[in-house]
């Protein structure tokens, strides 16, 4: 029932001299600088590889939160959100930069995963029992495979949707939606057996069926919260202006509160069966998080994770104010941080957490690269889907 | 925020003054109308939700969330209190060798139960909220009301608003565009 609205096209882009406009080149220096820093610091060092792959995993989980944003806004034919979409579509369309920044990963096998050693395969009966899929070269294979998938679904939908700007063809809407169902079950393995080769078998004897939905809801989580702090750092910039309000805060407030009661409820569900069940060959990976100098990180999640921001987003009134809900989204941003940091870091120190400076500047590095990519992305087009046909209907949209 | 509804509706001669207007954008007008005119004992009737009418009506929020989360809250804790009960006062045993009270084990029952309170709370509050199961209601009186589900947009006005005058009341309703007005006895 409102009135049609007149967006002016300036507002469309990201504000030529604003602060976000040049994100690019900073986060580029910046990772840059984290880079050369994090290899000069810690040249030959396991400590290195580690902090590096807590940075890569966050990196990586946004922009997959990303891709799953943006496969579900399409099969589901979505049409509150068409206004934030582009930015999904920016984020997922740098997963190919990601590719690069996981060289690193596969640099440090060895000094990540046990599993990598021959002679500790020929010394363990269960390490031979999974070799068929737990083997470098197989490793290697499924880590391109992935890649190939997340990064040409992320390229596929970021450039077809920048093609629809200009021609305004429907039909390529309803090709995105056709693929994106099948789309949606790939995402779902590959996430799955990701979360399993790349966090899983750092603890090779461990498993856990469930672990790729506890990574996936996390991916989601953070995205949302990304998005989140994304849309109202453009908005501040002055770009979108009347074309993301307050109700679209509102949904993705909603979708936080929403995933973050699913990664608690994925994370007890881990956690109670194992408990229950008391099996010596599940219950290693708890003890070593709750029996050491980790308990607290272990309690600082179920608290940060779920009790606090359980609380914090209820209410309509703090999704409906953008500064209380960026100010929430920074806070699961943070702590899904600290949840990757608490799947990872355990297997390299035993006796609990040891912050360094490696793993800041291995951040930074991974940081800076990665969103120098999506900020190129953000500033070089428009920042919503000018021609979807449903973006009327995300314009317009409220809740009540 | 005053209070939602009387404790019963009113005796007198008349219920109040309902009026129709031709679709939701004239709703949505007289509304803000009523609104800004002070009315506080008044109500919107529509077939469908119309957008922005919460606005329109100047509608403070609701209370139900806090009865849900009352209730949510309460339904948790009695079932994690009735689990500590049955486990370690009233049949203290022994399982898989884990200590009496297991909470990690009690948390399912705890959440299913917090869950259901949460949702009979939202129902059972909201039909307390509106006075329901109310079986008759003056506005059934009038025939133009059947419309209410069809295509009718109604604003009605109860008589025991302190702005309420039957003459004038129903005159502001026809100068703000409403179709049909009519006076309603209180029965």
């Amino acid at each position: 029932m409102t009135a049609p609205r007149v967006i002016e096209t300036a507002r469309l882009h990201v504000p030529a001299g604003s602060g976000l406009a040049r994100l690019p080149l900073v986060a580029c220096v910046v990772g840059l600088l984290g880079t050369a820093a994090s290899v000069a610091l810690g040249h030959g060092t396991r400590q290195l590889y580690f902090s590096w792959l807590v940075a890569f995993l966050f990196c990586l989980t946004l922009a997959l939160g990303a891709l799953f944003f943006v496969l579900v806004h399409f099969a589901t034919k979505a049409g509150w959100g068409v206004a934030v979409r582009r930015l999904a579509e920016n984020v997922a369309g740098a997963i190919p930069v990601l590719a690069l920044l996981f060289v690193p990963v596969l640099l440090g096998l060895h000094e990540l995963y046990h599993w990598s050693h021959p002679e500790a395969v020929a010394a363990d009966p269960l390490l031979q029992a999974k070799a068929p899929f737990l083997n470098t070269g197989f490793f290697g294979i499924r880590a391109v495979l992935y890649f190939v998938l997340w990064g040409g679904l992320g390229t596929l939908y970021l450039r077809a949707s920048r093609r629809q700007d200009d021609s305004g063809d429907e039909r390529i809407t309803r090709g995105l939606t056709a693929i994106a169902g099948p789309a949606l079950i790939a995402f779902a393995l590959s996430v799955s057996l990701a979360a399993i080769d790349w966090i899983m078998s750092l603890d090779p004897h461990w498993y856990s069926t469930v672990f790729g939905v506890y990574v996936f809801s996390g991916c989601v989580v953070s995205f949302i919260s990304l998005l989140v702090v994304l849309s109202a750092a453009i908005a501040r910039a002055g770009g979108m202006r009347g074309v993301v309000t307050v109700e679209h805060f509102h949904d993705l407030g909603k979708l936080m509160f929403a995933f973050t009661v699913f990664w608690a409820y994925i994370a007890f569900a881990q956690f109670f069966l194992i408990w229950y069940a008391n099996i010596p060959e599940e219950t290693v990976w708890y003890l070593r998080r709750l029996d050491s100098g980790w308990l607290p990180v272990s309690i600082l999640l179920a608290v940060g994770h779920f009790v606090v921001p359980f609380f914090f987003l209820m209410p309509r009134t703090i999704k409906r104010r953008t500064p209380l809900l960026v100010g929430g989204a920074v806070w699961m941003l943070a702590i899904h941080l600290i949840d990757l940091y608490w799947l990872v870091m355990p297997t390299l120190h035993e006796d609990g957490p040891h912050v360094g400076l490696l793993d800041l500047t291995t951040l930074l590095g991974v940081l800076g690269l990665f969103f120098a990519t999506v900020g190129w992305l953000v500033t070089r087009q428009p920042l919503v889907p000018l021609r979807d046909p449903r973006l009327p209907e995300s314009l317009s949209f409220e809740n009540f | 925020m005053p209070p939602l509804l009387p404790p019963s509706l009113p005796d007198g001669p008349t219920y109040g003054v309902l009026a129709r207007f031709a679709g939701p954008r004239e709703l949505l007008h007289a509304c803000e109308r009523v609104r800004d005119a002070g009315f506080t004992r008044w109500d919107a009737h529509s077939p469908f939700p119309v957008h922005g009418l919460d606005r329109a009506m100047g509608l403070g929020t609701s209370p139900l969330p806090w009865i849900v989360l009352a209730l949510g809250l309460a339904g948790a804790a009695g079932a994690m209190l009735l689990q500590w009960w049955v486990h370690v006062r009233a049949y203290p045993l022994v399982i898989s060798g884990k200590p009496l009270f297991s909470w990690p084990a009690f948390v399912p029952v705890t959440f299913e139960v917090g869950v259901l309170f949460g949702a009979l709370g939202a129902v059972f509050g909201m039909f307390g909220l509106n006075r329901l199961p109310m079986h008759h209601h003056p506005l059934f009186q009038s025939a133009t009301f059947e419309r209410v589900s069809d295509d009718g947009f109604f604003v009605s006005i109860e008589s025991w608003d302190p702005k309420f005058d039957a003459q004038t009341t129903t005159r502001m309703l026809r100068d703000l565009g409403a179709v049909d007005v009519e006076l309603l006895a209180s029965s």
